[in-house]
């Protein structure tokens, strides 16, 4: 019998052990900082984020797998941990102003973000269900306290009540649809899974409960409409750099486990997954950009549209093989670093009793800071899809692999989704440009963090979308060997 | 399903049949799902929840015993671990909630809405 454990295991997992060993540093020093001065945990903890990139570059191009075949480190999964990654380090730099603002400076909340980045690298790398619901559960319980981190606060209560009782909700939805799959074949590896499947059991009603079963789950966790009733609450609620981190982060976390069960576990019921999402991605990206323009609060606007983006990532999983997969790979990080800089921006406007939530707060932002307005023009634009921004390029590849494979409706109904969307993005650059700064406003000082986060997402969603070359050669080249 | 059940029941003469397992379990789960639904008071909603996790690891028991494999009983450990964590924290929750509002209804929880 093989050694259960040794260290080449560990050696696989090296990034995932130093990036949870940089958390517990974290952690532990947050009793000696005083408070106040816990600014620079926040840099040390994206110094670690730094730190961990680099050990996972390292891996870069290896396929291999590591305790017992339950856990993967292929392109697949390195492509999302980088995203995973950079997305973490960008929302602790996005905190540490804000932390500061609230007067709530804590080294707790950089360490649960590592940790909950750290979840989401267990669910990219997750090629077991046991793994997968581990690391989902990590990620989730890390989010239930970020979100409700603002104690005397009551929405950030509310949200993270609402939260935790969907989560729960959905993580017990999931874990019975496993529980079917593993009665049905035995196994829990994803691979063992597939080859246990005959054509004889793909015909089972058991099978198709369990399938049905995990897309409502995952539909949960990626806020798919009619499975999305929380989400704009919880996005309201929440301290801004957690919903920034749900929005780009998680939600993509949940999509990365969407797809390594359905493409990996089940590719023998695609015809039936296939149509299931097809009616998902129709509902969600129509309902989300429909709802999203009677908002007139910032973080709720935000929140019904990445559920709309989260309808537009379906499409290419729709499409499924090579060509939407990869446009769903592309979109991934087109979304997270478009919804990272729109939140960034809220951020931004958050100055003394402004919260910077509603979009009346950014009436006249052309005038306080010609910068900040077109960064966020650039931002919105991106949203909208309009060229020649990254959203453009994304959803091209997306909508273009859907044309391929026949999706003709689907596609006409995203292209007349975007066209509603453009309405209320503008709608916010309307009021950058055309209406009065209001007399009480605050001069804006953005702390240097933020100007890093703004200056990144802005210049990466410029260069995606003026040079996708590269980006969608990264993207194809990882999903080669998946299924 | 039933059929993999079938097929191991001959061996285990004399013992509950595997379908009596799941027929319970999916019963307790669809308590919990109800109990979710259309309780308003958040501890209760919590409980509900518990139960469905519960009726998952019941479920797991039965097919590890019926399947012979091991696998189910491990993941019904780190299901209940992860269950106690979500406990721990959403009482956690419950109370910083209750402190600022003085209810746990859901429905009185309406600050936000949308």
């Amino acid at each position: 019998m093989t050694q259960a454990f040794n260290m080449a295991d560990l050696s696989t997992a090296l990034p995932e052990v130093v990036l949870s060993l940089v958390a517990m540093v974290i952690l532990m020093l947050d009793f000696i900082v005083p408070k106040g001065r816990r600014d620079w945990l926040g840099y040390l903890s994206v110094l670690g984020v730094l730190l961990t990139l680099m050990v996972l570059c390292r891996q870069w191009g290896a396929t291999q797998s590591a305790f017992s075949g339950q856990y993967l480190i292929d392109p697949f999964a390195l492509f999302f941990k980088i995203l995973f990654l950079a997305s973490g380090g960008l929302i602790i730099l996005m905190s540490i102003g804000y932390l500061r603002g609230e007067g709530a400076d804590s080294g707790e909340f950089y360490a649960l973000i590592l940790f909950a980045t750290l979840g989401m690298m267990l669910m990219a790398s997750a090629v077991d269900l046991l793994i997968l619901y581990i690391g989902l559960e990590t990620m989730s319980i890390c989010i239930y306290v970020l979100a409700g981190f603002l104690k005397r606060e009551r929405r950030s209560n509310e949200a993270a009540l609402k939260y935790l009782l969907m989560g729960g909700f959905s993580s017990a939805i999931i874990l019975y649809g496993i529980v079917m799959l593993y009665g049905l074949t035995g196994a829990t590896g994803l691979k063992e899974i597939a080859s246990t499947l005959t054509a004889d059991t793909l015909s089972n009603p058991a099978l198709i409960l369990a399938m049905v079963m995990l897309a409502a789950g995952f539909g949960f966790k990626i806020a798919a409409v009619p499975f999305h009733m929380y989400i704009p609450d919880v996005y309201e609620g929440a301290p801004t750099p957690i919903t920034a981190l749900l929005a780009a982060a998680s939600e993509i976390a949940g999509l990365v486990i969407l797809l390594r069960v359905f493409l990996v576990a089940i590719p023998g019921l695609q015809d039936r997954w296939a149509l299931l999402f097809y009616v998902l991605s129709l509902l969600t990206m129509t309902v989300g950009n429909v709802v999203a323009i009677a908002q007139s609060n910032i973080k709720r606007m935000l929140a019904y549209s990445s559920i709309a983006h989260i309808g537009y990532l379906l499409i290419g999983v729709v499409a499924g093989r090579e060509l939407g997969i990869s446009a769903t790979l592309l979109y991934t990080v087109v979304y997270a670093l478009m919804t990272l800089g729109a939140f960034a921006m809220v951020i931004l406007l958050c100055v003394g009793e402004v919260k910077g939530e509603r979009i009346d707060d950014f009436a006249g932002l052309a005038q306080r800071s010609p910068m900040a307005a077109a960064a966020m023009l650039i931002l919105l634009l991106s949203l909208a899809g309009v060229p020649p921004t990254a959203g453009f390029v994304g959803k091209l590849y997306l909508f273009g692999a859907a044309i391929e494979r026949g999706y003709i409706l689907l596609a006409l109904i995203a292209v007349v989704n975007s066209a509603i969307s453009l309405f209320y993005y503008m709608k916010v650059a309307v009021a950058m440009y055309m209406r009065d700064l209001p007399p009480a406003g605050l001069a804006l000082s953005p702390s240097r963090p933020l100007r890093v986060v703004l200056f990144v997402t802005v210049v990466g969603t410029l260069a995606i979308g003026i040079y996708p070359g590269p980006f969608l050669d990264l993207a194809k080249s990882s999903i080669a060997g998946l299924w | 399903m039933r059929g993999a059940g079938c097929g191991v029941r001959g061996a285990m003469t004399g013992t509950v049949p595997l379908s009596a397992y799941l027929i319970l379990s999916a019963a307790l789960f669809a308590i919990g799902v109800i109990g979710v639904v259309i309780r308003r008071n958040a501890l209760i909603i919590f409980m509900a929840i518990e139960l469905m996790l519960n009726a998952v690891n019941l479920t797991f028991v039965a097919f590890s015993k019926f399947l012979g494999s091991m696998d189910g009983q491990i993941i019904v450990f780190f299901v209940m671990a992860v269950a106690a964590a979500e406990v721990a924290l959403g009482l956690a929750i419950i109370i910083a909630l209750y402190r600022n509002k003085e209810s746990v209804n859901v429905d009185d929880i309406n600050l936000l809405k949308g």
